[in-house]
């Protein structure tokens, strides 16, 4: 059972009371457990029933738009800058030479986007940085995703193939994907290749895990509803085996997301000349703090923004299935 | 029914040929159904009565094609059972409706298999919707639905892909009284307008006395048919009416004797 009154008429910032709700000429609006839960009538109750059922119509108080919108918006912000704060603070305390202060932070932020600071190697070079590094991820991330969903709906689904592979894949996953760096520079080289090697070594694995688990726990129900409506073979993969593992398929994809941007720095950090990570290799042996600091906080605000999107798209495509709306 | 001689019968829709079926259980022989003979003719309505345990569902998996036979044949029109069918709708206990379809897309399901075109598809969903009243719910998952609505779409389901025989497997067991009384009554106006075949597996012996033209009695370990049990009722029938009782407690002790006659034999 639902209460909802998202069409009740709220002046902005005013959290509206119990009262407010039950007050007659109002818009209210009560779901059963029959009634759609997005079909909306905005019926006005009429004077009559206000009158005779008053106290049971009562709706319990819910949270105004501003409340909302407090909750929704402003509470997240609180922590960073709270941390923002300290960070501040403790730089301002103990007179340290060897961390920037925020300021100085935001100062080098500016000049690495734009230049005109200090007008030295990495003004104005973040937006080559960054593009490098996306590429890279990205890049990575569609051929983890390309190779790791096929074959994890494939070691899913046939029991054949899963006693094939899947003692190999579960004896490769502990090795930490940072080990094989060394491995990754004699097979691809010193460069790029070997830092797009990780981050698609390190993506691939929690998708096809998760793809795998997704699979198997498909309701055989579903199979034989399928099989008793006519549905067969090749057009049973696509119609029922690939979106009912789509919640866990999207669970691999989001984790391995995060692990690309994790690697990209590891794998970036030797023999790259362009990209986040070796911007921040470079800032460490130069001693410019600053750098590596401006570093850290594009690509956290990358890694949380493109999150953010695979995340509307997980609602977007999941959202015949409420538990997995995140 | 009544009115066919019995020297001169049709043939039967469902043909279950002295079937056994035994099961593996850690490597031992479980003996789910024994010499089960079964005849069923084009438009009855057969409800499965048993304890937990007789077989009931699987005979009815049986006759949906989701398992096979050990012994004996599952024919429909002299054609063995092998596998499941379009012909053959089932209508399951927990409703296996696909949750990332709309109610609409659910019911269009099967007939989208046989590649009609789209406003045929919207045709087919229009009219099944409209048949079990849930038109204002077209757009809607099945999360979004109560128990007893989507038993309705999956009956819809079964329909709207031109099954001749409905195959039903506990299908009202999960509801509460009141949805379940709705929608006996509603199976029973679909079931006169359409001429199915409907099998019923249920274990309420009202539900049974109420909706069935004939009633088989079945019992456990190993599961067979013990009585072939014909309802001497008109339809509509009334659940308050003397005759009702009374058939109901015919039945019930039908069961009840065999259910303590298996326990004896056990002990």
């Amino acid at each position: 059972m639902t209460t909802s009154t998202l069409d009740l008429p709220t002046r902005p910032g005013v959290v509206p009371r119990a009262a407010d709700a039950a007050a007659p000429g109002q818009h209210a609006r009560i779901e059963g457990p029959e009634a759609p839960a997005g079909g909306h009538t905005g019926q006005t109750r009429s004077a009559a029933t206000a009158g005779r059922d008053e106290p049971a119509a009562r709706l319990p108080p819910e949270p105004g738009r501003g409340k909302v919108w407090l909750v929704r918006w402003v509470l997240p912000v609180l922590l960073p800058l709270a941390l923002l704060l300290a960070w501040d603070l403790a730089v301002r305390m103990t007179g340290t030479m060897l961390v920037p202060s925020p300021k100085e932070v935001g100062l080098m932020l500016r000049d690495f986007a734009f230049g005109g600071v200090y007008d030295d190697a990495f003004s104005a070079t973040l937006g080559i940085h960054w593009l490098k590094s996306m590429a890279r991820v990205y890049g990575a991330f569609a051929l983890a995703a390309l190779a790791g969903i096929p074959l994890g709906l494939l070691i899913g689904k046939s029991a054949l193939i899963r006693r094939f592979i899947d003692p190999t894949l579960q004896m490769l996953r502990p090795v930490p994907v940072t080990a094989w760096l060394p491995l990754s520079m004699i097979f691809f080289g010193v460069g790029p290749n070997a830092a797009i090697f990780l981050v698609f070594l390190g993506a691939f694995f929690p998708i096809v895990i998760n793809t795998t688990f997704g699979v198997k726990s498909v309701e055989t129900r579903l199979f034989e509803a399928a099989a008793m409506l006519g549905c067969t073979g090749p057009s049973m993969f696509r119609q029922v085996v690939l979106p009912a593992a789509m919640p866990s398929i999207f669970n691999g994809l989001r984790l391995g997301h995060g692990i690309a941007w994790f690697l990209i720095v590891v794998g970036e950090m030797t023999g790259v000349p362009e990209g986040l990570g070796a911007a921040i290799m470079d800032g460490r042996m130069l001693s410019r703090t600053d750098v590596v600091i401006a570093g850290m906080v594009v690509i956290g605000f990358t890694g949380f923004i493109t999150d953010r999107l695979l995340v509307l798209l997980n609602n977007r495509l999941l959202k015949w299935s409420p538990q997995h709306h995140v | 029914m009544s009115d066919i001689p019995l020297t001169r019968k049709p043939a039967p829709i469902l043909d279950i040929d002295h079937v056994s079926k035994v099961f593996s259980l850690n490597g031992r022989p479980i003996h789910a159904l024994k010499d089960v003979d079964l005849r069923i003719q084009k438009g009855e309505f057969i409800c499965l009565i048993g304890a937990s345990g007789c077989g009931k569902s699987t005979l009815l998996r049986i006759m949906g094609g989701f398992e096979q036979v050990s012994s004996g044949a599952a024919r429909m029109y002299y054609a063995p059972i092998t596998e499941p069918g379009p012909e053959r709708g089932m209508v399951f206990q927990d409703y296996g409706l696909f949750p990332w379809l709309t109610v609409r897309q659910n019911i269009a399901f099967g007939p989208r298999q046989r590649r009609l075109p789209e406003a045929r598809l919207r045709e087919i969903g229009d009219h099944f919707l409209n048949m079990v009243g849930l038109g204002k719910f077209a757009e809607h998952f099945p999360n979004q639905l109560s128990g007893g609505m989507k038993q309705r779409v999956s009956i819809a389901r079964a329909l709207a892909n031109d099954c001749e025989v409905l195959l039903m497997d506990e299908p009202f067991g999960a509801l509460d009284a009141l949805t379940r009384e709705v929608l006996q009554q509603e199976l029973l106006d679909i079931w006169a307008r359409t001429k199915l075949t409907v099998v019923f597996v249920t274990h309420a012996v009202e539900e049974a006395v109420l909706l069935a033209d004939r009633v088989i009695v079945m019992t456990a370990g190993p599961g067979r048919v013990e009585t072939d049990f014909r309802v001497p009722l008109e339809r509509p029938r009334c659940i308050t009416a003397p005759e009702f009782n009374h058939v109901r407690r015919q039945l019930t002790e039908m069961l009840t004797s065999h259910v303590a006659h298996a326990s004896v034999n056990r002990s």
